[in-house]
């Protein structure tokens, strides 16, 4: 069952997190609090994404500031927060003459598990990614799409409450890209576990995620709940036309839309809701304007992230 | 999350002891590692010269057995401080083989393959990666040097008597502090080369020259003038003044190094190690 206190308490809060390598500062003062059940980071590259996560890791310490996740400091309490979290790393991670049940099972054992529960925890996961009948093949045998969901299986094994993929759709093909689309959404809609999922993906991480952070040159450019976005998101229609009078406009405003007009033939109507759009044919066809061209579209992840960008 | 369901659940079930959770590693290592037959036999082979000693300790104690063999108590070699040395001497030639073998992929391996963020994204931290590394040579060579050699020593009071384990007893000492020298040396030696150089022969060839090159620059210092602090660089003469004095063979004059310098060089090339352990040991190297 999902446990009740993580939905109420921040999953991360970023308390002016600061991270300096040398001289050049990676994440620059960030502030935010996040409260979803999947996360997504995303940022060009060299945002800083991947330096939030390790860290939130500990593998980095801050120059100044602080975060917490569920409430626990990453500076005093950072053994804690790793028993909680499991972590997919970016690049090619594994341990070398091991085949991926053994792999597995070592990375249980090493998070808690006793030895018997790591290995049947082993095989579940590796069941459960879709790696059940390759499972006693060496991990350097595997390809590149296998390897993805190795580390998920070791990040998801020890049944952790906070799960960071670090671009776990990279390299993979398109099944393979839907499948680990596919796991991550199952994970979060179990209600067990919280994902924190970086990409520059946007559609993956539209795909994924409920809540946003955007970053941009170490800095929070934005934080967007992306299911209030989605309830409170007015949906457009773009409308090229030919022989359209401004009785054609009065018209269409008479069915509540609210709309824009650009060189005369060109309309951006927001829809309200319950709109029926062939009402939008039926006037044309009474005043003889012809609809060239019609597309329907909600305000995107990529509006939000090219606004973003833009500040 | 059962096999046949296909869903994702929370563990739920105890968790181990944080403080033993770097046994893990040596468990998996010896695992890999004793699948091979040929590590098998060498492991028993290093057997060979316990069981050879432990037969003359026996001899000793058995007139009716020497009779049989013909030869005479005076002529068997005495069980004192020089005969445990000895032995101590052949087992850590020992585990020095096993050293090599075993020693240079040690982190070489992780390095190589980025598994340090898998490790220490768990709660496992540096220090006890570096433990758990350690204990892997440290469990093993143990069982190669001192715990036949203390076994050795009790089966010889048994036979002996409450008086000569009183009289002895810093033999045990010296069995168990000097073995220990040993491993720690040859652990962190071996480790902080298997941080630094990914080739698994290059590591091995860096160990044998940590031994073997210092020994005829520190003859050539003392050549031309005349000390015997070249021998400071040479960690095999700092450990064989340790050993010697641990098993009361030989004074202090007669030696290349003193006792003192002898710990000292121990200590300097554990720091060195240790520091080149931290330097590697990171899950992501920063490059400022």
């Amino acid at each position: 069952m999902p446990d009740e206190n993580t939905n109420k308490q921040p999953v991360i809060e970023l308390d002016k997190l600061r991270i300096v390598f040398g001289k050049r500062p990676i994440l620059q003062d960030i502030e935010g609090s996040l409260h979803g059940r999947c996360i997504g980071l995303l940022g060009p590259n060299g945002a800083g994404k991947t330096t939030l996560i390790h860290t939130l890791l500990g593998f980095h310490k801050p120059s100044s500031g602080t975060a917490r996740i569920f409430g626990m400091d990453i500076l005093t309490r950072a053994r804690d927060i790793r028993t909680l979290i499991g972590y997919m790393p970016e690049r090619d991670a594994f341990i070398s003459n091991m085949n991926c049940v053994h792999f597995v099972r070592l990375m249980a054992e090493l998070s808690g598990l006793p030895s018997e529960a790591a290995l049947e925890r082993a095989h579940e996961a590796l069941f459960y990614v879709g790696l059940g009948e390759a499972r006693y093949r060496e991990l350097g045998t595997y390809s590149l799409g296998m390897k993805q969901m190795a580390k998920l299986a070791q990040s998801i094994v020890h049944g952790p409450r906070l799960i960071c993929l670090d671009e776990p759709t990279n390299g993979l093909d398109p099944p393979a890209r839907k499948r680990m689309l596919e796991l991550i959404r199952e994970i979060r809609d179990s209600g067990n576990s919280h994902i924190v999922f970086s990409s520059h993906l946007l559609r993956d991480v539209e795909e994924c995620c409920d809540e946003v952070l955007i970053l941009k040159d170490g800095r929070i450019a934005a934080i967007c709940d992306l299911e209030e976005e989605r309830r409170a998101n007015r949906s457009f229609i773009e409308m090229e036309t030919r022989n359209a009078t401004p009785e054609f406009a009065e018209a269409i405003a008479s069915l509540g839309c609210e709309y824009a007009v650009s060189g005369s033939q060109r309309f951006k109507l927001i829809m309200q809701d319950g709109m029926d759009v062939r009402n939008i044919y039926r006037i044309a066809s009474e005043r003889n304007v012809q609809i060239r061209k019609m597309n329907y579209k909600r305000d995107s992840l990529e509006d939000i992230f090219l606004k973003a960008m833009e500040q | 999350m059962a096999v046949y369901e296909h869903s994702y659940k929370p563990y739920e079930g105890e968790l181990t002891s944080a403080r033993t959770r770097f046994l893990v590693l040596p468990r998996y290592a010896y695992q890999d590692l004793f699948k091979y037959k040929l590590f098998t036999a060498l492991f028993v082979a290093s057997y060979v010269a316990p069981l050879i000693f432990g037969i003359l300790i026996y001899l000793h104690h058995n007139s009716s057995a020497l009779a049989i063999f013909n030869i005479n108590a005076a002529d068997v070699v005495p069980i004192n401080g020089v005969f445990f040395f000895v032995l101590a001497n052949i087992q850590t030639t020992m585990a020095f083989i096993f050293t090599v073998i075993i020693g240079p992929v040690l982190i070489s391996r992780d390095l190589a393959n980025n598994a340090l963020p898998l490790y220490l994204s768990r709660p496992f931290t540096r220090v006890e990666y570096v433990i758990g590394k350690m204990s892997v040579l440290m469990i093993l060579l143990s069982l190669i040097i001192w715990v036949p050699g203390m076994l050795l020593f009790i089966f010889q009071s048994y036979l002996e008597g409450g008086s000569w384990l009183v009289e002895n007893w810093w033999i045990a000492k010296a069995i168990m502090v000097g073995g220990m020298v040993w491993i720690m040396a040859l652990t962190l030696l071996v480790l902080a080369l298997s941080a630094w150089i990914k080739w698994r022969t290059a590591a091995s060839a860096a160990l044998f020259a940590t031994f073997i090159i210092p020994a005829p620059i520190g003859f050539a210092i003392q050549g031309i003038f005349n000390t015997t602090v070249g021998h400071l660089l040479n960690i095999s003469i700092a450990l064989e003044a340790i050993m010697r004095s641990l098993f009361r063979y030989g004074s202090d004059d007669n030696r290349l190094l003193t006792t003192s310098q002898g710990w000292m060089v121990f200590a300097v090339y554990c720091a060195i190690c240790l520091l080149m352990l931290s330097r590697r040991v990171r899950a992501y190297e920063v490059i400022s």
